[in-house]
């Protein structure tokens, strides 16, 4: 039986002053014209509530770039949500996040590029890191509990140690280091993000370092393996259409984040039909619910409950085949598929640090 | 040896809420990631974790409301709580070991 959602990602609006090359976003970027109203998103996160969402994930592209921000915060926090903003910290002054915590924010998720200024204004394509800075402490001193979040890429992930003593220091009392995931922009930047295998002994060194300090005291640190290295595939979304539901800033109702890259699925949107029925009725959300879906090797391996067969839209973009098992599996028949990439990529004795595509808003 | 489940009063972490969901009709902890979905005992421990009460004191509250309730019950759900974040026990001699928020940046 089909169990109702807990969480909501409100991808609010797909503008950004940053132009991060990992951005998990789409390659083809919604314009501010094409974002829903404030009215539309009120009605989207009330839906949302009543078909059971106890969590909503404000974030985007960047939340703050809409100026109705407050509003529909108070709107989750009227509903009873638990209210998370997902943000980069640009604009986010002393005033404004002040003014979030009085309107209802739980929490707030800020992203840093990297621990160096120089080198991570770089990776942001901005002159941003001293605002972050500043963000954090404004957060602070909203009485606001505090996420560091760093993506981990070929460009930043050597520097893992200094990124946690940082975040530590400026108050975090969670820091999630997640190695970048592969969609959108990410996907299109693989080449110069995958780090070697070199690189990522030195993170997880510099990882059990910090949580041998810490014991006991100190912020809670969350380590995202690099999937690609891995030989079983990560357990994604806890199963496709199972917790969590996506709401891009169109409007367009996914089972998660990346969903979208997956083109022989019809998308839903929440301007069409109601979140309850897309949740429940559609073939996108039961599409690769449960494990009636699965191919060999799948089919009938005992780790098909824990990991769900892994990615869908990894095992898509891989093979072409939303249905075939993730092909980090070292079980899948395409797995070396992922060995090339990473051969290809990131050789171990590859330094070199190739030109990013930065992320660009398309004229829209 | 004393610890802060003998001298502390546990209250909820920054960032953790308590709430009853009414489409599942259970008490819930809502945490920075994820949710927590809580029985009946687990539900009335945290709802009287308040930074003030001690731990001798939610457990007298709670057998006041219900019978058979030992101490080493309480003890044990409420280290499990820490030990999952949901509740820092407030130790007044260890006073800002576990509060990071207190750290500020240095420039
Ligand atoms: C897409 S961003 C939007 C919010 C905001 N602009 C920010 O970057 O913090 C949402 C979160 O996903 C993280 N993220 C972005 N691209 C990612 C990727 N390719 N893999 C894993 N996490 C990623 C960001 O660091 C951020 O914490
Ligand atoms: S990851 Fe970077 S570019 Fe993407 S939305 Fe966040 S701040 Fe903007
Ligand atoms: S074969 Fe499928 S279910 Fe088994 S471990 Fe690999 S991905 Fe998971």
């Amino acid at each position: 039986m089909t169990e109702a959602p807990l969480g909501l990602l409100a991808e609010l609006t797909h503008r950004c002053p940053l132009h991060c090359p990992y951005c998990s976003n789409p390659l083809e970027l919604a314009g501010r014209s094409a974002e829903m109203t404030t009215d539309q998103w009120r009605d989207a996160l009330s839906q949302a509530h009543e078909l059971g969402v106890v969590q909503m994930h404000f974030s985007g592209g960047e939340p703050l770039a809409r100026r109705d921000l407050p509003e529909l915060v108070a709107h989750a926090r009227g509903l009873g949500a638990y209210v998370n903003l997902v943000t980069s910290g640009v604009g986010l002054t002393g005033d404004r996040a002040r003014a979030l915590a009085d309107c209802g924010v739980d929490h707030v998720q800020l992203s840093l590029q990297d621990a160096d200024p120089a080198r991570a204004d770089r990776i942001a394509g901005a002159r941003v890191h001293t605002a972050k800075r500043r963000a954090a402490q404004a957060v602070l001193a909203a009485g606001l509990p505090l996420t560091v979040n760093v993506v981990l890429h070929r460009a930043n992930i050597e520097h893992t140690g200094e990124i946690i003593e940082l975040a530590t220091a400026l108050g975090a009392d969670r820091i999630e280091l997640a190695n970048t995931q592969y969609y959108g922009w990410a996907l299109r930047n693989r080449g110069a993000l995958l780090p070697t295998p070199r690189q990522l002994a030195v993170a997880q060194q510099a990882v059990e370092q910090a949580r041998t300090r810490y014991t006991g005291r100190g912020p809670e640190l969350v380590y995202v393996v690099a999937d690609h290295y891995a030989d079983r595939p990560k357990p994604c979304m806890h199963g496709w259409g199972s917790r969590q539901l996506t709401v891009t800033p169109t409007g367009d109702v996914l089972p998660c984040p990346a969903a979208g890259v997956i083109t022989t699925l019809p998308v839903e949107n929440v301007l069409r039909r109601p979140l309850a029925r897309i949740w429940y009725d559609s073939r996108a959300f039961n599409a690769f619910r449960g494990t009636g879906w699965m191919a060999d090797p799948c089919r009938t391996c005992p780790q098909r409950h824990t990991d769900f067969g892994g990615c869908r839209c990894q095992a898509f973009q891989l093979t072409g085949d939303a249905t075939a098992t993730d092909p980090v599996c070292t079980l899948s028949p395409h797995r070396r598929l992922v060995d090339a990439l990473l051969t290809e990529d990131a050789a171990p004795d590859d330094t070199s640090q190739p030109a990013f595509v930065m992320r660009t808003q398309t004229a829209s | 040896m004393t610890g802060p489940l003998d001298t502390g009063s546990p209250r909820l972490r920054p960032g953790v809420r308590l709430t009853h969901d009414h489409v599942r009709d259970t008490d819930m902890v809502l945490l920075p990631e994820g949710v927590l979905v809580l029985n009946e005992t687990a539900a009335a421990v945290l709802g009287l974790c308040d930074g003030r009460r001690t731990v001798a004191q939610i457990t007298d509250v709670l057998r006041e409301r219900y019978d058979g309730v030992r101490a080493e019950d309480v003890t044990e759900l409420l280290a499990d709580l820490a030990e999952r974040r949901v509740v820092s026990l407030g130790d007044r001699q260890g006073a800002g070991l576990d509060d990071p928020a207190g750290v500020r940046p240095d420039d």
